[in-house]
């Protein structure tokens, strides 16, 4: 087995959960690079759009931004926000959105908006774009997050973004017809979240580190009781990951050492 | 007749904005912002502008820099990579220099279509249950005053399928500003590339000031009418404006410039440095072609886009 990075292992795990004919809202990052790999190692029919409008672009070059010019070269079509945010609840499609967020809780709820109290705020994020509008229509989401207890927290500064709200059935109850987060994919392992209780749970750990080394990483209660070791990256699954998504390892980042 | 809607940036400026005023800014991020307007309100120093916007990045950040607004409702505020949350707008947000009221992409955008479209409202389930629908940013006084609306929104009743919705106000803004690819010499106006919501943002507008980079005849424009995207009885002001939208991209025309936003962003982190630029970047410059001299042809040509492909392939985007 080949020696791999954070940012592969996360890229890779976020891919396998994507299901072939799903409708990809990527945003920048590691989720065009999961997007991208899935659809070429085991989803060739998954589709990747963005809530800017470019439906399926070639993405010959990777775009730094929703806004860049690269979402809209060899496109299916270019549209606007109104129509690409409309496909997000569109029920004809099974849509999942990937989203990053300064902080999420044990629900899987988001904040990216800002740290402190609304009256006085200590820090300050771009806020939601089209994250909420994600989380609150899309068919399910994957979010991405480094393991630090300060983003893991029992409570949010701001509530952006809905995931399992209270947990149990209180997303239906409050009107969201479908949805919700399927899973937290982090540079130590990848958390899901119960299907009663909606509380998020260890699934996988990476096999640099250890469920109770994830759990401390995390600020709340965290059960690893069912954590078992991650799936090991592919010869192949790395290689188009380098060789074909991401050769000038723009979001990749420097090779593993060794 | 047609012919008095072409104007400098000075005259589209002087004439259709006021202090105070209601301003939707077209573009998204790093995409056809329409900066030389922007910097035209920032000579005219326009004052308390209250901007409505969707995911803006660089003219927002220079708008709020040079201290001409005084309230936003929006999205999202931030350059992409190169300044993931503004920094014009974290200082004032944290400082309360500016009222800010936190929506969504799609609320913003719906927000825009239901003003285009004469709707009372219009309605989402976007946001249920979250604090962007439980908590207002803008002080209760203002409420109900001047473009403010009574309510940031209103949950309430589905009167069809029951069940919680959010219902949010339409915008109608003072004046949308964009910068476009495209006019004719009739006023039609055509976007290449994403339309972003600039379409809605025109058709919600008292006023639409547009800057773009080519004009092309009457006869050329309308031959394939199923591209254009607004009439000339919708659009007031036509600036020809090669560069427009610089550093932000136009499609096709040419790259975001990664060089300038980097200075930039070395610039917005400061008070002093941030006011510095102004005095190097935006003061000085009568006209476009004043700021295209200072940008010098080397670094444009850098930037200047594939024609097919719509950016700058291979541009060093450290």
């Amino acid at each position: 087995m080949q020696p791999y990075t954070e940012n592969e292992i996360m890229a890779l795990c976020a891919g396998r959960l994507v299901r072939n004919g799903d409708i990809l809202f990527a945003g920048t990052g590691l989720s065009m690079l999961a997007a991208t790999v899935a659809k070429r190692i085991h989803a060739p029919e998954a589709v990747v759009f963005f809530e800017t409008g470019g439906i399926d672009p070639s993405l010959e070059e990777l775009p730094l931004a929703v806004g860049d010019s690269r979402v809209m070269t060899g496109a299916s079509m270019n549209t606007g926000l109104a129509e690409a945010l409309s496909f997000l609840g569109h029920p004809k499609l099974h849509v999942v959105a990937f989203l990053g967020a300064a902080q999420i809780d044990r629900y899987g709820n988001l904040n990216s908006t800002q740290l402190g109290s609304y009256e006085n705020p200590v820090e300050r994020f771009p806020g939601s774009g089209g994250a909420c509008d994600a989380a609150s229509l899309a068919s399910g989401v994957i979010v991405f997050m480094r393991n630090e207890a300060r983003r893991f927290v029992e409570k949010l500064d701001y509530f952006t973004s809905p995931g399992w709200l209270d947990g149990g059935d209180s997303r239906a109850k409050a009107g969201f017809r479908r949805g919700g987060p399927l899973a937290v994919v982090t540079n130590l392992g990848v958390m899901k979240f119960d299907g009663t209780t909606r509380e998020m749970y260890l699934s996988e750990y990476y096999s640099f580190t250890a469920p109770g080394k994830v759990a401390e990483a995390t600020g709340f209660d965290l059960d690893i009781s069912r954590a078992r070791p991650a799936e090991e990256p592919t010869d192949r699954e790395l290689e188009v990951l380098r060789t074909q998504v991401d050769p000038q390892r723009l979001i990749l980042g420097p090779l593993p050492e060794g | 007749m047609a012919g008095s809607k072409f104007m400098s940036t000075a005259e589209a400026v002087r004439t259709y904005i006021k202090d105070g005023d209601q301003i939707s800014i077209g573009g998204f991020t790093v995409s056809r912002n329409p900066m030389s307007i922007t910097r035209e309100i920032i000579r005219q120093d326009k004052k308390d502008l209250y901007l409505v916007v969707h995911s803006q990045g660089q003219a927002l950040e220079l708008l709020i820099g040079a201290g001409c607004v005084r309230r936003i409702e929006l999205a999202y505020g931030g350059v992409a990579r190169f300044a993931p949350t503004g920094y014009r707008f974290k200082k004032a947000f944290k400082e309360k220099t500016i009222e800010v009221e936190d929506y969504t992409n799609y609320h913003m955008t719906l927000r825009f279509l239901a003003g285009a479209m004469g709707l009372p409202f219009i309605a989402t389930t976007s946001g249920l249950a979250t604090d962007v629908t439980r908590i207002s940013g803008f002080p209760e006084e203002s409420r109900g005053t001047g473009k403010v609306p009574a309510h940031k929104l209103k949950i309430i009743e589905d009167p069809f399928e029951g069940g919680d919705v959010v219902a949010l106000p339409p915008l109608h803004p003072d004046v949308t500003i964009l910068h476009t690819q495209y006019a004719g010499e009739d006023g039609t106006i055509r976007i290449e590339g994403l339309s972003f919501a600039d379409i809605e943002q025109a058709r919600a507008a008292t006023h639409v000031l547009i800057s773009c980079e080519e004009v092309v005849s009457t006869e050329e424009i309308r031959r394939d009418p199923s591209k254009n995207c607004l009439p000339p009885f919708l659009v007031d002001a036509i600036i020809p404006t090669p560069l427009g939208a610089h550093p932000t991209a136009c499609y096709k025309f040419y790259d975001y410039d990664p060089a300038h936003l980097n200075l930039f962003r070395e610039a917005a982190q400061d008070d002093d440095r941030f006011r510095r630029y102004l005095d190097e970047w935006v003061y000085p410059f009568e006209t476009q072609e004043e700021y295209l001299e200072k940008n010098g042809e080397e670094d444009l040509l850098r930037i200047k886009a594939d024609p097919v492909r719509g950016y700058a392939p291979g541009l060093d985007r450290r």
